[in-house]
């Protein structure tokens, strides 16, 4: 019930790498591990889901919420390898038309 | 009366209990059968109204409490959660609580963003009573036994 952040900076990217649960508990440590890498001009943020095993409304506030502020700051945000489950939250509140989503690993459409 | 089992939990309103009234209501969906994709619907569903309570529902300095209740029927689940610590009266909440939620007690719920949205998305039936606490219903049934009242059910691509 804990949430792994793991963030390895190359050059003009961050790689961020979650493993755990992104809950209410989990969302503050998240927020602030990823606001300052939306606020570096230029920047690609990319962030890992491939471990998420579980994740409600809080992670999506907490990504909205690095997307604003990644625009603010002309930099970009990613999501990638996201599990079906996961997946499913983004489709079902339609908040994949707005974020920029690859989902390769785990085949799902769209 | 149809017959029923009755389960109620109390824990502090805080949000490191989510997460273990995740794994309680996991254990009671899995012995009735539901499947997993029902048990994550049904996982999601009790954290974002937990989650609604730990984050609205009571000031900083109080030491609010979260109520909830599991009614364990033969064909469904229902869920309650409750804000203001007093225990359920199960039939009384009932009676009180109309078909569908009105209008604003949803503004108040999404103070939180998508919260009431995927609720409603992921349970076949949700019921909001707003007086003098919040107290939402949410009801799934259990697929296998072809109850027919999935029509609106959220299509997993299945």
């Amino acid at each position: 019930m804990n949430l792994q952040i793991q963030i390895d900076e190359k050059n003009n990217e961050s790689f961020v790498h979650l493993s755990g649960e992104i809950d209410v508990y989990t969302a503050s440590e998240l927020k602030e591990a990823l606001l300052p890498l939306t606020m570096k001009k230029g920047h690609l943020l990319e962030i890992n889901l491939e471990n998420v095993s579980y994740m409600d409304s809080t992670g999506l506030g907490i990504f909205i919420n690095a997307l604003k502020s990644a625009k603010e700051h002309a930099s970009n945000l990613k999501l990638v390898n996201l599990q079906d489950r996961v997946h499913r939250l983004f489709q079902i509140t339609g908040l994949n038309e707005v974020m920029d989503i690859n989902t390769t690993i785990r085949g799902v459409d769209g | 009366m149809e017959s029923f089992d009755f389960i109620e939990m109390r824990f502090p309103a805080k949000p490191e209990y989510v997460g273990v009234i995740r794994l309680s209501l996991s254990g009671i969906a899995n012995r009735m059968g539901f499947t997993y994709e029902d048990i994550e619907d049904l996982k999601i569903s009790i954290s974002e109204a937990v989650t609604n309570v730990v984050n609205h529902a009571y000031r900083a300095e109080e030491q609010g409490e979260v109520t909830i209740g599991f009614g364990v029927y033969d064909n469904r689940l229902e869920i309650m959660v409750a804000d203001r610590g007093g225990s359920f009266d199960l039939q009384d909440i009932k009676e009180d609580i109309g078909p569908q939620a009105n209008e604003e007690s949803i503004e108040n719920l999404r103070e939180g963003g998508f919260g009431l949205f995927l609720i409603n998305a992921l349970m076949d039936k949700v019921e909001i009573k707003n007086d003098s606490g919040v107290i939402v219903l949410m009801t799934k049934y259990l697929e296998k036994l072809g109850v027919g009242l999935n029509d609106d059910h959220v299509s997993t691509g299945q």
